[in-house]
């Protein structure tokens, strides 16, 4: 019933500004987010819970580092990388932070040719954004061969308080997993925009709803926040 | 009296921009975002900017509050540009912002509650399990 979810009457679009349209909306007995469609409201509402998990490992985290008595690991050091015959510190992290950064400019644009409906423009938009993506997988993957090569595990590691190993690989980890299932998400979202499914109105395989451009908004998204949380591990487990 | 009038303007007003929308439906109301491609091209570079400030950072060795205060304003600034315009929260409307937004913010009571709690795991770790002489 996607009619029903973009419904556009003066009574759900005009409301008094600030804290009294919330209190309006909330307690209008109907639907809580007016203008927003249940897919766009659920992923919102998804991302809202995912950021309590990545919330509660970098709490961890920081609990672990805070509460050791052995001297924490340098990330600077351990993550440098020797190009030439300089070492450079923490640049592979930083490649990686650009690569994902310009992947979420693929796809913001992406979204935007999405609902101009240019169907070529979206899908390679979107395939770039999952190149991007492959690309940050692949290059975490140099960088857990890398460590373990090194001697980090998740019980030890030779520089020093044993949490780092896990702390590592469980944070890095759980997003690399994020970002290889938004990879997925992305090639199939972008193989049914350049096959036309959301012109047509084609229903979808599992849901039998008719497909609409706004997947491809509801799934930049989840790419969004897969960049965002990057920013957060960023600052706090490779800078700080 | 007053108010009433200025109520009932308002009404009108409400009104008459709906007689509008609903004279003119497909070339006002685009559906979905639409914002011009250079705003996210703009939001974009800044994200490069700072990231290239929080790894000079790093690379530049600043160590202390200095650094703490940098890394949090640069990761702030870059999280509140993702959120805002690429995930589009800055038009969409307040009581979705709020539903979405408030709750993360109150992790920090978490945040404050492991601080005192890794503070004391620290003290006892010191106080009875430090290598003794």
């Amino acid at each position: 019933m996607a009619e029903t979810a973009l419904t556009d009457t003066v009574a759900s679009t005009t409301r008094p500004p600030g804290l009294r349209g919330i209190a309006a909306d909330w307690s209008s007995d109907q639907r809580a987010f007016k203008n927003v469609s249940w897919g766009k409201a659920m992923m919102w509402i998804f991302l809202l819970s995912d950021t309590f998990i990545f919330s509660c490992f970098l709490l961890s985290y920081m609990t672990a580092r805070m509460s050791t008595t052995v001297p924490w690991p340098n990330p600077s050091e351990v993550f440098a990388l020797t190009i030439g015959d300089k070492k450079i510190p923490l640049i592979l992290i930083a490649i990686m932070t650009f690569i994902l950064i310009s992947s979420s400019g693929t796809m913001a644009m992406a979204v935007n040719f999405g609902y101009r409906r240019d169907r070529a423009k979206t899908a390679a938009l979107m395939l770039a954004t999952a190149a991007f993506g492959a690309t940050f997988v692949g290059m975490q993957a140099f960088e857990w061969t890398k460590l373990i090569m090194e001697g980090v595990r998740p019980w030890g590691n030779p520089w020093g308080a044993p949490q780092f190993g896990s702390c590592f690989f469980m944070i890095t980890g759980f997003h690399g997993t994020h970002v290889t299932i938004g990879v997925i998400f992305l090639i199939a979202v972008s193989r049914k925009v350049w096959r036309g499914d959301f012109d047509v109105e084609r229903r979808g395989f599992f849901t039998s709803r008719r497909g609409y451009y706004e997947i491809v908004e509801i799934t930049g998204l989840y790419w969004h926040f897969v960049d965002l949380v990057w920013v957060f591990i960023f600052a706090f487990f490779y800078l700080w | 009296m007053t108010n009433a009038a200025v109520h009932v303007e308002g009404q009108q007003q409400l009104l008459h921009t709906h007689v509008h929308e609903a004279l003119a439906p497909a070339a006002t109301h685009a559906k979905g975002q639409q914002h011009p491609i250079k705003l996210y091209l703009v939001v974009w570079a800044w994200l490069f900017v700072l990231s290239t400030c929080s790894y000079l950072v790093d690379f530049f060795g600043i160590h202390g509050h200095l650094r703490w205060s940098l890394i949090l304003l640069f990761m702030v600034l870059k999280a509140g540009l993702i959120v805002a315009v690429f995930m589009h929260m800055a038009w969409e409307r307040l009581a979705l912002a709020y539903a979405i937004l408030l709750p993360p913010v109150l992790v920090l009571v978490f945040v404050a509650i492991m601080v005192f709690e890794s503070d004391y795991t620290h003290f006892l770790r010191v106080m009875f399990f430090a290598p003794t002489a």
